[in-house]
């Protein structure tokens, strides 16, 4: 039999085996990452949405009781005055950040795009604020936004300036929070700008240049068309990552003083993890990733084209 | 062409200088800090910022280097196999599973806390190591298995193939080509691993009391909260918190390189 029926079914088989053989061996590499997915994303997403219509307090990880209160944290947490105070926050964060890392990082990308001496090594000196971890990026603006000791009060005195209550007062803390996030984000914007201006091929701008055109409109007409993929992608993900910005607000204030610098994303740790009504922290949390997963499709169709180019 | 040397070195010094005030503070004296005009040179220079820093630090930054090493472990083991899978297997459902981990990687960190928190609860996972590595690793794995395949699709096909025809399996194709040949982007996937588990700030935070051990992330975090009229002692931890940053920067840079070089060398 064991001998005969190879002989018989060679054929069909010859082709088939290996690929069923390559198959089952390919599953098993990628069964450790696919548990991995399931238990580390699959299930506790489904537990934020579940907890999101639960009372879940403190009680609960004792008793295990949490009980169901269908869309009542929804409706606290829409109707909570803090809730649009946190949205505005959000959005003059993210808008505020995005529009001045952008423009100083492409400032920046163009400046460096030209071929000097040290050109490359202080590039990648500008890269050090990003690999840096954010609680230390906090707690050095922290100390520098230091209304009595600080260095930046201590510049506005020199030249005639009144000081700044910047993390005491509510109208200065949460531009305070946007200038330590943009300076986070310049590196990132250089970097990733910075390789789309080496894709744009040196011989167009010879011709432009032979062609009259100054540096304005070189810039203008040339560099800012070709530049519009990369542009897309750095802004949508500049974005779904300013969207929720943790760290830095947490060390610099807080989000304090009243408020002032209260994002959805601190919001949502506060509830959870300072007032300990969890269900509402979920909710809030849901509510995020809804506008995370929206941008974050966007980024995925202007990335588009540069993924299948990856795939390929 | 000098002009342009001149003003790059200006720009620089203006954006680090965050970090250049960052080291000075940390070699003054903390009665030097509180004086009206700050000094921008630290002329009468102490050390006791870093001694203290160590001192009371110290077991937080240890407790960070095994938290980091943990991640880099978990991330690759489980990373490596299955940017193999998908890069060089021909594995249905492959793509889904790549836009997935696409996906998750836009998952708000502060939803995935609140919801590991929960499940960590009943498992006896908070203020416990494996606990924080697990948790790092829903973010360094979506990230490393896109690194590792984008590099694993460029290793040549004859090469595996070649193993293969000499009667090698899959695992040890995977051993003896693989793993060898995709060195670098190894390196790098756990390098950048290392660099965001010792800064992650959020999960530390949630994830742990503080009871049996507290990352460095934590105890700036608590540090400048509790007595932040200590700046020098600060500071000084803030260097050394950033010390692994420093030496990526340094060191990886070549790694970096050398990853995406190697991986343009095809056919």
């Amino acid at each position: 039999m064991t001998l005969l029926a190879p002989a018989v079914a060679a054929p069909p088989r010859a082709g088939r085996k290996p690929r069923r053989d390559n198959r089952f061996a390919a599953w098993l590499f990628l069964l450790p990452a696919l548990a991995y997915i399931v238990v580390f994303f699959g299930y506790p997403l489904a537990a934020n949405v579940v907890m999101s219509t639960q009372d879940y307090t403190v009680k609960s990880f004792y008793t295990g009781e949490a009980p169901f209160v269908g869309l009542a944290n929804y409706a606290a947490v829409f109707g909570n005055p803090l809730f649009s105070t946190a949205v505005v926050d959000t959005v003059l964060f993210t808008a505020g950040s995005l529009v001045f890392q952008f423009g100083i990082g492409l400032a920046l990308a163009v400046f460096f795009n030209g071929r000097f001496l040290g050109s490359a090594l202080l590039r990648s000196l500008l890269l050090l604020p990003w690999l840096l971890p954010l609680v230390v990026s906090g707690a050095v603006w922290r100390w520098m936004f230091d209304q009595d000791h600080g260095v930046l009060n201590a510049a506005l005195r020199a030249v005639g300036l009144d000081a700044v209550p910047w993390l005491s007062s509510t109208g200065w803390a949460l531009p305070a929070v946007i200038l330590t996030n943009i300076w986070i984000g310049i590196p990132f914007n250089l970097v990733i700008l910075h390789g789309g201006l080496r894709a744009i091929p040196a011989s167009l701008y010879e011709a432009a240049a032979l062609d009259g055109a100054g540096a304005w409109q070189r810039f203008r007409h040339l560099t800012w068309p070709l530049l519009r993929p990369v542009t897309g992608i750095v802004l949508m993900l500049g974005l779904v990552y300013t969207i929720k910005v943790f760290d830095v607000i947490m060390v610099v204030t807080g989000g304090g003083p009243a408020n002032a610098t209260q994002t959805l994303t601190t919001w949502s740790y506060r509830l959870s993890f300072q007032d300990f009504a969890f269900g509402q922290g979920a909710a809030v949390g849901n509510v995020l990733i809804l506008v995370a997963t929206v941008f974050g499709l966007l980024y995925l169709r202007s990335a588009k084209a540069t993924l299948a180019e990856a795939a390929a | 062409m000098k002009g342009r040397t001149v003003a790059g070195v200006l720009i620089v010094a203006v954006l680090l200088f965050p970090l250049y005030w960052m080291v000075n503070a940390s070699l003054q004296p903390s009665g030097a800090l509180l004086r009206p005009d700050p000094a921008f040179f630290p002329v009468d220079g102490t050390l006791d910022g870093y001694r203290k820093a160590v001192a009371t630090q110290g077991p937080n930054l240890l407790s960070s280097v095994v938290v980091a090493l943990g991640t880099v472990l978990v991330s690759l083991v489980i990373a490596a196999p299955a940017s193999y899978a998908l890069a060089q297997l021909k594995v249905r459902g492959g793509p889904v599973l790549v836009f997935v981990l696409l996906i998750v990687q836009m998952i708000p960190g502060i939803v995935m806390a609140n919801a590991l928190y929960t499940v960590f609860g009943n498992l006896g996972l908070i203020d416990n190591y494996l606990g924080l590595v697990l948790a790092d690793s829903t973010a360094t794995i979506p990230f490393a298995v896109l690194l590792l395949r984008a590099f694993m699709i460029s290793v040549p096909k004859e090469l595996t193939e070649a193993s293969r025809v000499d009667g090698a399996g899959y695992w040890r194709t995977f051993f003896s080509i693989i793993v060898p040949v995709s060195r670098n982007a190894l390196v790098t996937a756990g390098l950048f691993s290392f660099l965001f588990a010792w800064a992650d700030f959020l999960f530390a935070v949630t994830l742990t009391t503080g009871r049996s051990f507290e990352p460095i992330t934590v105890g700036i975090y608590r540090f400048v909260g509790n007595q932040s009229a200590d700046w020098n002692g600060i500071m000084a931890t803030a260097v050394l918190a950033a010390i692994p940053a420093a030496v990526l920067l340094v060191v990886a840079q070549r790694y970096v390189v050398a990853g995406l070089t190697s991986g343009a060398v095809k056919d």
